[in-house]
């Protein structure tokens, strides 16, 4: 008997034992990875299959409802909404702007991140000092309320300034995690035996440690994405988002202004909920596979190796909450809702 | 000074971050509107003339001349940020300019109890039910019957709670009508200390708590279970076993004693988060807090209320992890700053 704890039993699909190759076939991470591609595959495919001219205001008849209900057209399988916009090419257009803006702002944000993680987890000292104290003040910062300001004073932005805009909030935690991993990197044997062989900061940090920290950058950017997206929808639905592209965020916007809720139009503001539930909840498993693979600790845990985990108990504060080998996925999202 | 694992040089250097924090936050505020370009006051000027059937447009050059002056618009930038930071830290905000006669911390004042009411009772419950389900996942010992309904609190994790609220709201107000829509309380009812109006109150919150509540609860849930799990590896729970100890005492003494106090610190570093996040639950309920004031001042373009608002919001969590990371070595012993850490 495995004395599994909680829903943590053993998952159909999960490896046995230590081969090296079946760690990558982590349930959670394929499960995780599936379902957020078959949204980057809906938004980029979609085009090919279903007129996109749709998503354009006028473009339908209004109100329509879905295939299945009494009054629903093959014409429009997902419904229309009020303002005359077909919802199956709303969905397609939205979903492929709301992935960009998520990747974009991860992107530009793990840039700043590895740069400063890297460099203050390896050089130490001053520059680490200020790493640090830089990562742990913003990291404080309600991104949220900061990026409404930003997005009203703006007024109007496009996907990619919005993009870019929720990228100042998504370095900080993806910082400190590649910092504190950068620090118990920095002392093994190999970086020494590399320092020793002449090769430069740069050198090491790049070319040594990199390929190491995939899986953690890897990780960082799942997270990153996910706060983005869920930042983005978050103004979008405020109608702070972008003007000229349809997102899933703005759908949900013009639903609620459209009172979709009382006038029982479902679909309108319902489908766009569901793409985006995929989306978070794909990513959001994809990071717990993610973080089983990096830190196979955990995993391991669940065959009931016992002692797999002997460190000291490092104390933790408010400023190192995310010190130290990355535990059970923390999403930076949940918060920010 | 020498408190229980303080000392000196740490508690200078957590108030230099939380100074740091405040400035960088009521810097990015000073610069934001600034770099968005544009008057202020002459779109206020240009609004009003609007509203008044656009008739007296002649003086209004005159009109924002005068404004400028009187609002210190014409001073330099550099004399206009510093003014802006003495006022920022004296809480000293000013008018807003739609509610005009109305100063910001009148606004706020009477927009904050919503908040505090709402937003912080369903935070409370979201975290000490999620604590809670999360050690229980965690125990060998929970029934199995209890332990296969635990997951199910993890549902909406990954959710942004706005969507979890329209659903609900789709759900148990239009299509049941279980429960009002919107607003803290009915239009017809008068606010005072008495059963009937509290009821309603009740009514009118039930929804927006349980959105909170239900979207926030899973996160807490996992982080504790990750904690508790990192615990069980650790020596002195192999020590207490071989003691012989109750496993009850493991349990809540050695395990949950010691991965709830992560938990309270993780509660004040998102506190910002938290707080910013239920602007679309209170904005979606149309709930008179301050995430709702908030909105109302983006939509009328209050630039001095939106401000203000969110820089309060800064300090406030910014003071809660100050306030944690000095509290922390005193109640929690494995924590001490009296020697510098090794790097």
């Amino acid at each position: 008997m495995t004395e599994g704890n909680g829903t943590d039993t053993l998952l159909p699909g999960a490896p046995e034992g230590g081969q090296r190759r079946a760690v990558w076939l982590n349930f959670k991470l394929v499960a995780g990875a599936s379902m957020v591609l078959l949204v980057v595959f809906f938004g980029l495919l979609g085009p090919l299959f279903w007129n996109t001219k749709l998503a354009d205001p006028a473009s339908s008849p209004p109100n329509l409802p879905p295939i299945w209900e009494a009054g629903g057209t093959g014409a429009h399988p997902l419904g229309t909404e009020s303002l005359g916009r077909d919802i199956l090419a709303l969905l397609i257009v939205g979903s492929e702007a709301t992935l960009r803006v998520g990747a974009i702002a991860a992107a530009a944000g793990l840039v700043i991140a590895v740069v400063l993680g890297f460099g203050g987890g390896y050089l130490g000292g001053w520059v680490d000092d200020v790493v640090r104290v830089l990562a742990d003040s913003w990291v404080t910062i309600p991104a949220l309320a900061v990026l409404v300001v930003l997005a009203a004073a703006l007024q109007g932005v496009t996907a990619d300034t919005e993009a870019l805009l929720l990228a100042l909030f998504s370095w900080p935690e993806a910082t400190r995690m590649i910092r504190s991993q950068m620090l118990s990197m920095r002392g093994r044997s190999y970086v020494k035996m590399a320092r020793l062989s002449g090769v430069s900061s740069a050198g090491i940090m790049f070319t040594e440690i990199l390929p190491n920290m995939i899986p953690y950058v890897v990780a960082s950017f799942v997270r990153a994405m996910a706060g983005a997206i869920m930042a983005a929808t978050g103004l979008e639905a405020l109608g702070l988002g972008p003007t000229q592209t349809p997102t899933l965020g703005t759908t949900i916007y013009y639903a609620i202004q459209g009172s979709a809720l009382l006038r029982g139009i479902w679909w309108w503001w319902g489908m766009p909920v569901v793409v985006l539930v995929l989306i978070f909840s794909g990513l959001f498993i994809l990071s717990i596979g993610l973080d089983e693979v990096a830190n196979p600790r955990i995993k391991r845990y669940r065959y009931r190796v016992r002692r797999a985990g002997r460190r000291p108990a490092v104390p933790v504060t408010a400023s190192a909450v995310s010190a130290g080998p990355a535990t059970v996925a923390t999403p930076s999202v949940g918060t920010e809702q | 000074m020498r408190l229980r694992g303080l000392n000196l040089r740490y508690v200078l250097r957590r108030l230099g971050t939380f100074v740091l924090t405040v400035w960088l936050a009521a810097t990015l505020i000073f610069i934001i509107p600034r770099l968005a370009g544009g008057n202020p006051i002459a779109a206020m000027v240009g609004k009003i003339s609007v509203a008044a059937g656009g008739a007296e447009t002649a003086h209004s050059g005159a009109l924002v001349a005068a404004w400028d002056a009187r609002f210190g618009l014409n001073d330099p930038v550099f004399v206009q940020y510093l003014i802006f930071l003495k006022n920022s830290v004296t809480f000293n905000f000013g008018f807003s300019i739609t509610d005009y006669p109305a100063s910001v911390n009148q606004l706020i004042g009477a927009a904050l109890p919503w908040t505090l009411g709402l937003v912080g009772l369903a935070t409370v419950i979201a975290f000490v039910l999620g604590t809670g389900i999360g050690a229980f996942m965690a125990w060998r010992r929970t029934p199995s019957l209890i332990r296969s309904v635990l997951p199910l609190s993890l549902t909406f994790t990954a959710v942004p709670s706005f969507m979890l609220g329209l659903l609900l709201l789709w759900v148990f107000s239009y299509t049941l009508g279980w429960f009002p829509a919107g607003n803290a309380y009915s239009l017809g009812v008068t606010p005072g200390l008495n059963l009937p109006f509290l009821w309603n109150v009740v009514q009118h919150g039930i929804l927006p708590a349980l959105t909170i509540v239900g979207a926030a609860m899973g996160f807490w849930a996992l982080s504790m279970r990750g904690m508790m799990v990192t615990i069980e590896g650790e020596d002195y729970m192999v020590l207490g076993e071989a003691k012989g100890l109750r496993p009850s005492r493991l349990f809540w003494r050695y395990r949950v004693r010691n991965s709830a106090l992560p938990q309270v610190t993780s509660l004040a570093l998102n506190l910002g988060a938290i707080i910013s996040g239920q602007i679309l639950v209170e904005y979606l309920f149309d709930y008179p807090g301050v995430g709702q004031l908030l909105y109302q001042g983006i939509l009328n373009e209050d630039y001095v209320l939106v401000e203000s608002i969110v820089f309060l919001l800064i300090v406030a969590t910014a003071l809660a992890v100050l306030v944690l990371d000095l509290i922390l070595p005193l109640i929690d012993p494995r924590i001490s700053y009296l020697r510098e850490v090794p790097r």
